[in-house]
């Protein structure tokens, strides 16, 4: 029974870093950069909903501000494409890492001078309300994680799978060149998924905070969402889900029957593991590179 | 502009492309060897913290400006270093068995882990080394005896010869010390750039299935360049421990690994001495800021140092600022005013302009 109290709890936790590694594949599919500062971006979003929506700030209705929190942060993630991330097209890789890992720490100040450093809980409708049954205890909270988690997954990979611009953001990080020159707006596709990846950001903030008090640190998280990501492989929307799982599982088990360090370190483990065995992930996309 | 007369092949494979190059470094040298006569017991120990930093700045530059594998766990092989040596020396070791032995250490665990993530690419390789960074960081924590675990640990005073080089009483010895590995390293470092493994470096760098098909074993060529960066980065920690003297694991955070990476990519990816001017940068950046804040508050009374994390802020938008207006970094843009100089009247805007390139997948279907 505690084993699967665990689990249940661990699948909710993975869903939340599933759904950030999923910002991660968004933007490595569409350009083949990675975006260093998604668990920033989530921290952000998961911020600007609370601003709207906690009774002593905005106090707007907390649908409607989630709903205004993902429009900004599609926005801001937009316009991180427009102003930075463009200017250094075609530079090496590593740029955008080390690019994108400074915009992390501008957000962090950001949401640090405006709502300060002492944790922060945003209210919810569905705050302390559990469900009981079989000496298990779900919490509401979870089950909305699960859900929502599920269905941006589908919504996504429908995207990329059936959409015009879905197959346009695939053409364009396969080969830009090609893809301009078929007339694939590639510039205008990249702010698209940019923003895009902003909003899933916000939504796996606003889960997580449902979770638990937030501060501007939370960003590190980032860090395991990634491990998430690698494990999967980057550039495969279902495995980043699957490693986000095997994270969030595997990281409350292990604090439960290992010793404390161990648990800590078990998702970067399990990534080393994976990257020594298969280097290009569980679902791996990554073939003999052509010169 | 110079021309360089050739009479042999001897100068094509020389360090120095001409003898006024050679004057200019013997120059530096010996500004550097006399400064503890002409500045202050403060502004010497920041210039053997400058020095300390270009060294693991240099550590890094082999394996992200020279061999193209970006790290993002350097601070892990700091750690290493400085816990070595402090472990060493705790235990009755001389400093000359303690320092080598914590960049052979580092420098070995860093080939040992770089054999299996080489074969990743890029991106997934500065992951890897976040992953071992997180490791080490939590080994460091249960390896308690050797670390003293979070309570931390001291790193001994160095003494040889019957000469203390005690950082607090004896500074002058202690940055001579510095100085002297630094210069050591920095020359082993620029004659390994005009050897053949260190053109393979480049080779791999600039594309890997070229250098494969002439002949240069990629694998080992990354691990050894791994190998290499991090044991000089070990040096470095072990040289950082005795500076600060008394530490702890948080000393070797995340921030550390980035800084270094500041450090490379400010000072110019690609040059030995970006080093150096990315290591002036990074270590003088806070002491303007100090000034300034100071300053801003006596003069118009606003306090911007009860403003928490701006130092991090500031660092983060110059090193946006550089990425985008000057991926060259401060060598680069150095270069280019000294060819400005150089050819006067004949420099065109145009000149150092970038190749537009497109990006091509490394997911081959």
């Amino acid at each position: 029974m505690e084993l699967l109290q665990l689990v249940i709890g661990g699948l909710a936790n993975g869903c939340i870093y599933g759904l950030v590694a999923l910002g991660f594949v968004l933007i490595y599919k569409a350009s083949e950069g990675v975006n260093f500062a998604q668990g920033d971006m989530m921290m952000l979003g998961a911020f600007i909903a609370l601003g709207l929506g906690n009774s002593e700030q905005a106090g707007l209705p907390f649908g409607l501000a989630v709903i205004i929190a993902i429009v900004l942060m599609f926005g801001i993630g937009w316009g991180v494409e427009r102003v930075v991330v463009r200017r250094i097209f075609g530079q090496p890789q590593f740029a955008l890492v080390i690019l994108t890992i400074a915009l992390g720490f501008v957000f962090r100040f950001v949401a640090g001078s405006i709502w300060g450093y002492t944790p922060l809980v945003l209210e919810t409708p569905f705050a302390g309300m559990n469900l009981r049954g079989g000496g298990i205890v779900i919490s509401v909270s979870d089950l909305v994680t699960i859900a929502v988690t599920v269905v941006l997954t589908l919504a996504l990979w429908a995207f990329f799978a059936f959409t015009k611009i879905g197959l346009a953001a695939q053409a364009a990080s396969q080969n830009q060149m090609a893809a301009y020159i078929v007339g694939v707006p590639v510039m205008r596709i990249n702010s698209l998924i940019w923003g895009l990846s902003g909003a899933v950001a916000t939504v796996a903030g606003v889960l997580y905070a449902t979770r638990g008090a937030i501060d501007p640190n939370i960003g590190l998280l980032g860090l395991k969402a990634f491990a998430a990501a690698v494990i999967g492989g980057l550039g495969s929307l279902p495995g980043a889900l699957l490693g986000g799982l095997i994270i969030g599982v595997v990281e409350p088990v292990a604090g439960r029957y290992a010793p404390g360090e161990l648990a800590k370190m078990s998702p970067y483990i399990i990534m080393l593991l994976v990257l020594v065995t298969r280097p290009g992930g569980l679902f791996a996309q990554i073939q003999m590179k052509k010169v | 502009m110079r021309v360089v007369f050739k009479k042999s092949y001897d100068p094509d494979i020389d360090l120095h492309e001409h003898g006024w190059s050679r004057g200019k470094i013997v120059v530096l040298l010996g500004i550097m060897i006399l400064l503890p006569f002409f500045v202050g017991e403060y502004y010497l120990a920041e210039a053997a913290n400058t020095l300390i930093w270009a060294l693991a700045g240099m550590g890094l530059m082999i394996a992200v400006g020279h061999t193209g594998q970006v790290s993002l766990g350097h601070a892990a092989f700091l750690a290493i270093g400085a816990y070595t040596d402090a472990a060493l020396m705790n235990v009755g070791m001389p400093f000359w068995v303690a320092l080598p032995a914590a960049g052979i250490v580092a420098g070995v665990f860093g080939a040992v882990i770089a054999i299996p993530a080489v074969r990743m690419s890029g991106i997934y390789l500065a992951i890897a080394t976040l992953a071992v960074f997180v490791i080490v960081e939590e080994l460091v924590i249960l390896l308690e005896p050797i670390t003293g675990g979070v309570g931390g640990i001291m790193a001994p005073t160095i003494t040889f010869f019957g000469i203390s080089f005690d950082r607090y009483g004896e500074l002058e010895n202690f940055y001579w010390l510095t100085l002297g590995i630094v210069a050591l390293v920095t020359w082993g470092y620029a004659n390994l750039m005009r050897s053949p493994t260190g053109r393979s470096f480049l080779a791999v760098r600039d594309s890997e299935v070229s250098a494969r098909a002439l002949g240069i074993n990629v694998t080992r060529t990354k691990s050894l360049a791994f190998g290499l960066s991090s044991g000089v980065t070990g040096l470095a920690g072990a040289l950082m421990g005795h500076y600060i003297g008394f530490f702890n694991y948080e000393l070797f955070s995340i921030f550390i690994s980035i800084n270094l990476l500041l450090v490379v990519t400010i000072g110019g990816l690609g040059f030995i001495q970006g080093a150096f001017l990315g290591a002036i940068l990074i270590t003088g950046m806070p002491q303007v800021i100090a000034i300034l804040r100071d300053n801003l508050n006596a003069s118009t009374g606003i306090d911007i140092g009860s403003i928490p994390g701006l130092d991090t802020m500031l660092f983060s938008v110059i090193l946006i600022l550089f990425i985008i207006f000057e991926p060259t970094g401060l060598y680069g843009r150095w270069l280019k005013i000294r060819t400005w100089f150089e050819i006067f009247p004949l420099a065109r805007r145009d000149m150092f302009r970038r190749q537009k390139s497109y990006l091509k997948t490394e997911r081959m279907k």
